[in-house]
């Protein structure tokens, strides 16, 4: 399946600043190897030691959060969307 | 069952039926939802990007009781977005200013202004005499103090956040949906994702999600609209684009789940990983003992950990660019025999750059440069503009 990754702002540091980027994969987890495979230096900021993503991104399919539909197992369709969106805080 | 009950609603007076009078128009608002604005007390945390519309914009709505808390000073940096301020405002208290020009633009408004900063001591306090709170502060420990304390008092949480050309906007009301934990249980670590006093932010980004925010919480006050809860949405100017995700609720939330196991507010710094209680702590070096190093010749290597655009402000002399992000991958690049010497623009990611080659196993010595660029541009070459 080709599907698009939305990379934050928080994020293109790490995706030479890339803000859309498509990849192949049939599960969440597929595709963000695959970002990891082409970007390394994302890596730890996106997963702890263990191999977790970390608590402070959450990764949208369309409009829902995978935490709902089985976290890096949940099973995409072409053409699907994927959102990486991080807590940020500014304000002031 | 209504966030302002009707027993504590007044008349309007004659001045207030003519101000009022384009809300008294919209069936929606009419009169009672103008007497609901008139009796609602909205507590606004942080006076700035985001505080500046919200403040205006409920003043001007009508809200009866407007508390602003701010423990900082108004600065020319913040001039660019911080539009409840004049020029002629540097230098004095934004609770102060804001305050000032609020009460010009509506006298009949009551103001609390709260000098200090918000902390686990005396947030419920604060709070606790507010309907709703508007959450427009700038970095994850209050972030989640004020999350955390409103799911204990059972307050609407109005949040709004930006970063460079993003904003993010929601209500957390965790009586009946999400909290700030429900989404984010845990903040970046340290260093990652820079401040906007760091990372910039466009000026008109926080007037737009500061404005929602306020049109959020005016939604809540008059009751019957369809309030963001439960969803989040986002912004991002430089590619106009918005988008709008579901929110759910976590059922195992700390401190909105069915077993809460955080019932008190705690210590953010800490929760953040902004306490350095078990790391050792990282030499700095100051500016002028820098310049007097490298007049004396001394072998230092300079690593300059600033983005590509930033280097273009201010070229510091000598110094090797290697962007944050690309440390650790080319550490086999240093000599470890060599001090190496980190600079940032106020010397804050620098620190977390050493403590990221010191847990990927770097041995060398390795020092700040504290308070960075800025600190060199204040002491050594007064001629270059601190940015
Ligand atoms: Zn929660």
């Amino acid at each position: 399946m080709a599907v698009s990754l939305l990379v934050p702002t928080a994020l293109r540091g790490f995706t030479d600043r890339k803000a859309e980027l498509t990849f192949e994969g049939d599960t969440v987890k597929e595709v963000l190897d695959a970002l990891v495979g082409a970007y390394p230096d994302i890596k730890p900021h996106m997963f702890d030691e263990n191999g977790q993503l970390r608590a402070f991104i959450n990764v949208f399919v369309g409009d829902t959060n995978i935490k709902s539909t089985g976290g890096m197992a949940t099973k995409l369709s072409d053409g699907d969307t994927l959102m990486l969106v991080p807590a940020i805080a500014g304000g002031r | 069952m209504a966030l302002i009950s009707d027993d504590r609603l007044s008349e309007l007076s004659f001045e207030e039926l003519s101000r009022y009078s384009r809300h008294l128009l919209l069936p929606d608002v009419g009169l009672e939802g103008q007497k609901r604005l008139k009796a609602a007390k909205v507590l606004i945390v942080g006076t700035g990007g985001l505080g500046a519309p919200l403040a205006l914009y409920l003043a001007a709505a009508g809200v009866g009781t407007l508390g602003l808390v701010d423990y900082d000073k108004v600065e020319s940096s913040n001039l660019q977005r911080q539009v409840i301020f004049n020029t002629r405002d540097i230098g004095r208290p934004k609770v102060v200013a804001a305050a000032e020009r609020v009460v010009a633009l509506n006298p009949d408004l009551e103001i609390k202004t709260y000098n200090f900063s918000l902390s686990s001591r005396n947030a419920l306090e604060i709070i606790k005499d507010y309907d709703l709170v508007a959450d427009g502060t700038d970095n994850y420990p209050t972030r989640y103090l004020v999350g955390d304390a409103c799911v204990f008092l059972k307050k609407p949480n109005v949040y709004g956040s930006v970063f460079q050309f993003e904003g993010q906007a929601t209500v957390f009301d965790a009586t009946r949906g999400p909290c700030y934990r429900c989404l984010y249980p845990a903040p970046p670590p340290p260093g990652l994702v820079p401040s906007c006093g760091e990372g910039g932010v466009m000026g008109v980004l926080p007037g737009i999600i500061g404005t929602l925010q306020a049109s959020e919480v005016i939604k809540l006050i008059v009751g019957g609209a369809r309030p963001l809860i439960g969803r989040l949405f986002l912004f991002d100017a430089w590619l106009m684009r918005a988008s709008e995700l579901r929110l759910e609720k976590n059922p195992d939330c700390p401190v909105c789940g069915k077993n809460p196991t955080i019932t008190e507010l705690i210590d953010y710094e800490n929760f953040c990983g902004l306490k350095d209680t078990v790391q050792e702590p990282i030499p700095s070096i100051t500016a002028s003992e820098l310049k007097e190093r490298l007049e004396n010749g001394d072998k230092v290597k300079i690593i300059d950990i600033r983005e590509p655009h930033e280097q273009m402000l201010f070229k510091f002399p000598g110094a090797t660019p290697i962007p944050f992000g690309q440390l650790v991958r080319r550490m086999d690049e240093f000599d470890p025999t060599i001090d190496l010497v980190f600079i940032c623009k106020i010397g804050q990611r620098s620190l977390y750059a050493i403590r990221a080659l010191r847990d990927a196993g770097y041995m060398g010595p390795m020092y700040n440069l504290k308070d960075g660029v800025n600190a060199w541009a204040r002491d050594v070459e007064p001629k270059i503009v601190a940015y």
